[in-house]
């Protein structure tokens, strides 16, 4: 396919790291073979945990996906002219981090076979139905936009003017998988922890903390690569998205907080308490849950003041331990704390197993690999269009 | 025609490939002589004209999981007029399986090696042998 | 004759006689040709909690639906199974229940809720419920996405973690048994009522007549006196999912 040929010439250094990646992602299927021949009782999810790091990993991701639509914001309705480098990366990120939520689905289905049933037998009351139409239309919608925008710059002509409003049907479609990935949540009677209106908004608002840092880390690492340099205003502003959003995310959850414990009903309280403190001499989550708290702090400390926010070593680190705080917090607490304890009060603890580890591990390694590869075809379409200017 | 060896052993790698399956037929001894079914002795009729039943048993099948399942209809009067109770196990394998010694292995299952399908009902519906 | 037109013969002589024979089960419940039908049950707990240790319901249910016994506390499987009063009805106790129920679990199972939740959830229908109230299993259409499992504020599913049968001490021929990777529950005894047999759960407590099963619509069935004459406690009624399981406690 087209500019596809990039992907397959390369540093010494490129070709580690892929092969690398591949040797991750085989021992990733080798695993899951296993899990197919017997059963997702490899995983540690249990009758009481019925959900684990797979559905986490899913419901962190759709927000790295949703996050592209920070660079696409800006520059496309606000002619933010400096994200113009960086929109691409938005979209490659996004299309990667589709992909990953769908294979953490898959991987987490008892019947993969029958996987098409959710198509041959739509089910419109179902908010699984709408999370797969929403996803799989943010998939066909940036490869899309991705493609056509950068063949254009390929050609050295401007994109179509068709693209225009299909990209900005992007926007609000990303905002739109986020939420209903947290409706996932937020509508199920016997689940007080996410029974809250609250949901959305912090799940968008993690998201658009956790994907521009991620976005930031990327960038700084091709500009270490002397692969590409966004610019320094670009990664500025980003940071200042980070910030925003990741005060929004603190104080969000600060509210879930004073509802629940100022209003005492235990249903309420019972979640965070597990969460923070520990149930019944139960506590495998609290030491995490801690960790992502003193890292938010960490985190908000370092973004606010903005001496700090410029320097760009400083910014780097802000940006690790936010990406690591709303990871833990939403990939790891937010799914598993839902069920501790289970709606007849049992306190059944999660931790995953090896094999699951593997498997997750694994298609985190699709999404490297799928993030290198298209970085690489959007950088060399960009060198090439440099070099060809200078003869 | 520098190319030629490339070509022959391209041709050699795709032609084995190709006629792989006889070579793996011929190696484990299975032929392609239809399979001996075991029919119920004492029993004239299926629940459906036989020539059907060859051919269409499984949309039957579909037909009864679907009825029962769905929409709790679980007699069905067949076309001689009478009534089965709609069950894969307890009517289809009630009448072939206990004649072939092996449950449904002996009926069903020596067609279906044949026809190369393995239906995953028996991961769940229970088999019917001789006791 | 084209194989169309021969199912859709056979298809429409089967709908008939099963209407038919659906007819002759609730004769006794009314004139009217198709008299609503709302199945429910009753556990009157004094009587449970009697007999010490009983578990026939548990047996009985388990034996004819094939549902292994799984030591790993984490792959259980159960359709009946009992809980302590403050498992059972949570925000209901007070501070002295745990003293008065010391030691009598209360057996919960599948409420068939009237506006179930799981069923909400479902993204292809392989949990629904039917006319009758039966909230029903298609175990050949379930994905085992186990967003139901999320969704039932009751505890009343469990999922095949691992292959069931090697779990199985007998396996009952007549009824299916599972495979991995799919949800189950309790269905009423959908495959019985067919038959016009009640549960095999309330056939198995004959003796004590803790469980009584029967039309709710029906205003002259034995649940609907209970429910009317006796004060009855529902499983978590502030959610709204209005279970179809009543208790009697006092
Ligand atoms: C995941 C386990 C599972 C698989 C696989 C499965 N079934 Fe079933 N099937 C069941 C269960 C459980 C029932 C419910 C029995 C009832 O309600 O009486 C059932 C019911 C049925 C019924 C009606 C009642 C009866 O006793 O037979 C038919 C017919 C049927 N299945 C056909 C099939 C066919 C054909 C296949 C293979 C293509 C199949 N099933 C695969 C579990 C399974
Ligand atoms: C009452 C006994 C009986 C029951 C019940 C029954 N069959 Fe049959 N079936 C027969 C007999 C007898 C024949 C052979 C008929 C003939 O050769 O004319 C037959 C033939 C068949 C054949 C064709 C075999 C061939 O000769 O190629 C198939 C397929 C079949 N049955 C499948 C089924 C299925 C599936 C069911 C359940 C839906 C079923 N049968 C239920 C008695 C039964
Ligand atoms: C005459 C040979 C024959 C016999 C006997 C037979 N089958 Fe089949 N069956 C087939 C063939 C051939 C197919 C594949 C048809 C296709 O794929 O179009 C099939 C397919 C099926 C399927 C669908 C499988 C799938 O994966 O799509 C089911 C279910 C099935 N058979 C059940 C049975 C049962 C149950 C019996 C025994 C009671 C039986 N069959 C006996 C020939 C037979």
């Amino acid at each position: 396919m087209f500019m596809f040929e990039q992907a397959v010439v390369g540093s010494r250094r490129y070709w580690a790291w892929v092969l690398c990646l591949l040797a991750v992602i085989g021992l990733g299927f080798l695993l899951y073979l296993q899990q197919l021949s017997y059963g997702l009782g490899i995983t540690g999810m249990s009758r009481d945990v019925t959900w684990g790091l797979y559905i986490a990993q899913f419901t962190f991701l759709v927000g790295v996906a949703a996050s592209a639509v920070m660079v696409v914001l800006p520059y496309y309705l606000h002619d933010y002219k400096a994200f113009g480098r960086i929109t691409i990366l938005g979209e490659f990120l996004a299309i990667s981090a589709v992909t990953m939520c769908m294979l953490f689905v898959f991987v987490d289905m008892g019947q993969p076979a029958r996987a098409l049933n959710i198509m041959l037998y739509p089910t419109p009351n179902s908010i699984m139905f709408w999370d797969f139409v929403s996803l799989g239309g943010y998939l066909l919608l940036n490869a899309v936009i991705a493609l056509v925008t950068l063949s254009a710059e390929h050609k050295s002509v401007p994109p179509p003017a068709w693209i225009k409003p299909v990209i900005l049907l992007s926007i609000p479609w990303a905002i739109s998988i986020h939420t209903v990935t947290a409706f996932l949540y937020s509508g199920l009677p016997g689940r007080s922890f996410w029974l809250t209106a609250i949901l959305a908004p912090r799940f968008l608002a993690s998201a658009f903390a956790a994907g521009p840092a991620l976005l930031i880390l990327l960038c700084m690492i091709m500009r270490r690569m002397k692969a590409f340099d966004p610019g320094p205003e670009a990664v500025r502003k980003l940071a200042v998205i980070v910030t925003y959003a990741m005060i929004l995310n603190v104080f969000f959850l600060l509210m879930e907080l004073f509802t629940a414990f100022y209003s005492q009903i235990p249903e309420h309280t019972e979640h965070f308490r597990y969460m923070f403190v520990g149930l019944e001499g139960h506590r495998a989550l609290v030491g995490w849950e801690w960790a992502s708290v003193l890292l938010a702090a960490a985190s908000l400390l370092l973004l606010i003041v903005p001496r700090l926010r410029r320097n760009e070593k400083v910014l780097a680190a802000a940006c690790v331990v936010t990406f690591l705080s709303l990871w833990i917090d939403k990939g790891v607490c937010l799914v598993v704390c839902g069920f501790i304890p289970s709606p007849v009060g049992a306190v059944t603890e999660y931790a995953p197993t090896l094999p699951e580890l593997g498997i997750t591990l694994a298609i985190w390694a699709i999404g490297c690999l799928m993030v290198t590869v298209f970085y690489k075809i959007a950088l060399s379409v960009r060198e090439g269009l440099a070099a060809s200017a200078v003869h | 025609m520098r190319d030629r060896p490339l070509i022959l052993g391209g041709l050699i790698v795709f032609l084995a490939l190709v006629t792989f399956p006889v070579w793996y037929n011929a190696a484990a001894g299975t032929s392609s002589r239809p399979p001996q079914l075991k029919l119920p002795a004492g029993q004239k009729e299926c629940v459906a004209p036989v020539a059907f039943m060859k051919t269409s048993h499984m949309q039957l099948l579909i037909d009864w999981r679907e009825g029962a399942v769905r929409n709790n209809v679980r007699t069905f009067t067949a076309y001689n007029g009478k009534t089965y109770n709609v069950s894969l196990t307890n009517t289809c394998l009630d009448c072939h399986g206990v004649q072939a010694r092996a449950g449904q292995a002996d009926f069903c299952g020596r067609c279906h090696d044949y026809a190369g399908v393995t239906p995953k009902c028996w991961n769940c519906h229970n088999d019917r042998p001789r006791n | 004759m084209t194989r169309k037109g021969f199912l859709g013969v056979t298809g429409i002589s089967a709908a008939v006689l099963a209407a038919r024979k659906l007819r002759s089960v609730f004769a006794a419940s009314g004139p009217a040709a198709s008299p609503p039908v709302r199945w429910a049950m009753v556990i009157d707990t004094q009587k449970c909690l009697k007999k010490a240790g009983c578990i026939d319901c548990i047996a009985a249910c388990h034996k004819v639906h094939n549902v292994p016994e799984i030591k790993d506390r984490a792959h259980e499987i159960k359709w009946v199974w009992k809980e302590p009063f403050k498992q059972a009805f949570p925000a209901q106790e007070t501070a002295y229940t745990e003293e008065a129920y010391k030691g009598k679990p209360f057996p919960v199972l599948c409420n068939h809720c009237d506006n179930p939740p799981c069923v909400r959830v479902c993204p292809t229908k392989a949990t629904w419920k039917r006319e009758d109230g039966l909230v029903m299993m298609d175990w050949h259409r379930c994905i085992g996405c186990r967003y139901c499992m999320a969704a039932c504020p009751y505890g009343s599913r469990s999922f095949n973690w691992v292959d069931p049968r090697p779990h199985l001490r007998r396996i009952d021929i007549e009824f299916p048994t599972r495979t991995k990777g799919v949800v189950e529950k309790c269905t009423f005894c959908a495959e019985r009522l067919a038959r016009g047999q009640a549960p095999a759960c309330v056939q198995a407590c004959k003796e004590q007549k803790a469980l009584v099963f029967g039309n709710l619509a029906d205003p002259d069935s034995d649940v609907s006196r209970l429910v009317r004459s006796r004060f009855t406690l529902r499983r978590k009624p502030g959610l709204g999912t209005n279970p179809e399981v009543y208790y009697i406690i006092g």
